[in-house]
């Protein structure tokens, strides 16, 4: 039917497709959602495809095989028997054997020798009697395929070294405190630090971003001047650059605040983990908290103002007061998209380096944070602090400690993601 | 204007006095009175825009939620202006209910659905008082045989009938005496609006109810009292003809008012 048959006096507008032309113009507009559809599966591919490189990379570095070399060999002290068949007893023979009276002394006064169990003997054999050294270190990759080219370069330039598996990412990384001997270092302090920073911004950052968004969304009057300079502000200081906020951190909790951050206005003294500056976990917390706060303040408005306002309605249609219907009605809807703004926040906020820097992160500390005005150092930290160094097994342990600071924030958001999940569901649906 | 008392040796629910709305600087109602009967339906009619939802959403001040809106005028209910300075929209809200067009169901369990009005006006009583409380508002709304398995599901699981039974059992539960419906039928079939329109006769024993509908079939055969509104030259919407439904419905005095419900303009 052509426009003039409905309606003879009208001009014509223009024509649609007809006859064979339909099928071209379907043809055409099936091939551009096509071409659109194969473009935004490109993109997902492109970011698996960088996540994947990233984590082979950091895996790649954290496994593999080392050679180690011992100046003492081990068949000579044992008599030709494999150090861990011993007995403890023959264990304890061997040490007084071959140790100095000086040493001897030294390593009994830290635990008799007689009362340690085998495990911790062969270790101290190892390190005191054998003088077991880290010669080589290959990547996990060149240790699987190339197995037979590495033995033959090893037992070339190394006679006597010895080929072993070691997975650097392990649990005595975790748990033992920095070292100026990367074979011996750990993450402990960094892991504390980030959990402790973390958790002290997320309780700063949370209640406060919740509220604001709250206030913003329900209760400010949009058209009045100062709402809208507060919401401009809010929207900018998102996209501001964290060193900034680590300058301002530094200013205000580091300096001004430092009676309060530092702990001394709260009667805390040092000794332990604490410091008498504002260079605390308090000042970073509070530091990371401001950075972290746009945003969660955004999200959260987002997640508010995507409650249908129909349930806000019947909500006041039965007598409910503002604040009723906010905490009964609204919150418990938006919460799970409010959780979402939150999980990217604070994921941010474990993975902020440059702002800690500023605020006065240590780069080497060895003792644990025990508390908001402790001395700290967080992960990214301590990666960056080891990247730096010239040696190569540096390199290795920064490597590994990006794995573990990949299960820290995986550790973190599953956490998360299970705890909205939860709120999802008890959010009964459709 | 002529305020038109039906009938003043019965008690009125609540009466509209010269009420003029305005949205900003425009004037969607103009000086509307009208007096509604107690124990009665009364449906306001009229075409699209001529400020039917506004004049009933001003009986329990829900026009207070939209930030521009302004109103002139009075709405008395018990002897009092729900204007006057020291009344808390709050209070009205729970002695006026209101049922939306489109069903609003909380994201929340039936029974919850029901016990949110009574907990947030502050009802105290015993788990089994509750229990009966939400069984007395579902029956109210005739919906308890549908629902009396499921009292722990979504509300938002139910159809669209339900749900607005569901709306009305919600409203019922505050023990209001006047429940304000705005369409509550333009989006169910024939038969769930049957329903409703039953369960209207059933609950005007007890309640005040005033409904706008489109529905022409609908206000003649399931109102006492009908008031139909235009727009006036400046688009403010005016109550044009106001009585019972049988007189609006065959003997109307207004020349628009019978042009209207012959269906020859609107
Ligand atoms: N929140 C609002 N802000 C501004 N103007 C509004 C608002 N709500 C309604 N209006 C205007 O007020 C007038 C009356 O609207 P109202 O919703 O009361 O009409 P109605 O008779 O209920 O129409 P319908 O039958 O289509 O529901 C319309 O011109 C409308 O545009
Ligand atoms: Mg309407």
């Amino acid at each position: 039917m052509s426009a003039e048959s409905i309606n003879p006096e009208e001009r014509s507008v223009g024509v649609l497709p007809e006859g064979p032309a339909v099928k071209q113009n379907i043809a055409r507009r099936q091939l551009i959602g096509q071409i659109w559809r194969g473009i935004f599966f490109f993109a997902i591919v492109f970011g698996l495809v960088a996540l994947l490189t990233l984590i082979l990379d950091v895996v790649n570095d954290s496994f593999g095989l080392i050679a180690t070399q011992s100046e003492v060999d081990e068949q000579e002290i044992t008599g030709g028997r494999e150090l861990e068949d011993l007995s403890q007893a023959e264990l304890v023979a061997i040490l007084n054997e071959n140790l100095s009276r000086r040493v001897l002394t030294r390593l009994n006064r830290e635990q008799p020798l007689e009362e340690r169990d085998a495990a911790n003997l062969v270790e101290v054999i190892e390190t005191e009697v054998l003088k077991t050294e880290l010669v080589a270190v290959f990547p996990l990759w060149e240790s699987l395929t190339q197995r037979a080219a590495i033995e033959e370069r090893v037992t070339e330039r190394f006679p006597r070294a010895e080929l072993s598996w070691k997975a650097w990412v392990n649990w005595d990384f975790i748990t033992t405190p920095m070292s100026s001997v990367a074979f011996n270092a750990g993450v402990r302090t960094a892991i504390l630090g980030t959990l402790w920073v973390t958790m002290l911004t997320a309780l700063i950052a949370i209640p406060v971003g919740i509220f604001a968004a709250i206030y913003l969304e329900e209760y400010a009057d949009h058209r009045v001047w100062y709402n809208k300079i507060i919401q401009t502000n809010i929207n900018n200081l998102a996209g501001v650059p964290s060193i900034i906020y680590g300058m301002l951190g530094l200013a205000i909790f580091v300096r001004v605040l430092e009676p309060f951050t530092s702990g001394a206005f709260f009667g805390v003294s040092s000794g332990g983990g604490a410091t008498l500056n504002g260079r605390t976990i308090l000042s970073a917390a509070f530091t990371m908290a401001l950075l972290i706060l746009p945003v969660i303040i955004i999200t959260g408005q987002e997640a508010i103002r995507a409650v249908p306002n129909s349930l806000r309605q019947g909500s006041y249609g039965l007598g409910a007061t503002k604040w009723q219907t906010v905490w009964n009605i609204v919150l418990p809807q938006a919460f799970p998209s409010i959780l979402t703004g939150i999980i990217l926040a604070v994921s941010r906020a474990v993975g902020e380096t440059a702002p800690l820097i500023l605020v006065g992160a240590s780069t080497f500390i060895v003792t644990d944070p025990n508390g908001p005005f402790s001395k700290f150092t967080v992960l990214p930290i301590q990666i960056y602090t080891w990247t730096q160094q010239p040696e190569q097994e540096f390199k290795i342990i920064a490597a590994a400690a990006i794995v573990v600071l990949l299960i820290v924030m995986l550790f973190l958001n599953a956490t998360a993601v299970l705890l909205r999940n939860y709120f999802r569901s008890k959010r009964v649906s459709v | 204007m002529t305020t038109y008392d039906i009938d003043s040796s019965n008690a009125n629910a609540i009466e509209a006095r010269d009420m003029s709305i305005y949205y900003g600087a425009f004037r969607a109602v103009n000086k509307v009175s009208l007096a509604i009967e107690k124990n009665k339906i009364t449906a306001f009619i009229g075409p699209s825009g001529c400020g039917k939802s506004t004049v009933l959403r001003s009986f329990n001040r829900m026009n207070d939620l939209v930030p521009t809106a302004r109103t002139e005028g009075e709405i008395v209910f018990r002897g009092k202006n729900l204007y006057a300075p020291d009344v808390d929209p709050v209070e009205v809200r729970r002695r006026i209910g209101m049922v939306f067009q489109k069903a609003n169901p909380f994201p929340k369990s039936i029974y919850e659905n029901i016990a949110y009005g009574p907990r947030i006006n502050g009802w105290r009583g015993t788990k089994a008082e509750m229990d009966e409380l939400v069984e007395r508002s579902l029956r109210g709304a005739a919906l308890w045989d549908d629902v009396k398995d499921k009292l722990q599901q979504s509300g938002l699981s139910l159809s669209g009938g339900q749900q607005q039974r569901l709306c009305i059992a919600r409203a019922l539960a505050t023990q209001p005496e006047v429940i304000l419906m705005d369409e509550p039928c333009s989006a169910l079939d024939p038969i769930s609006t049957l329903k409703i329109e039953e369960l209207m006769f059933e609950l005007r024993q007890r309640y005040t109810i005033i409904i706008v509908t489109h529905n022409m079939q609908q206000a003649s055969r399931a109102s006492d009292y009908t008031a139909f509104f235009l727009m006036n030259s400046e688009r403010a919407g005016e109550l044009v003809e106001y009585g019972t439904t049988e007189q609006i419905f065959h003997n109307p005095k207004d020349e628009r008012t019978e042009q209207y419900i012959s269906g020859r303009f609107g």
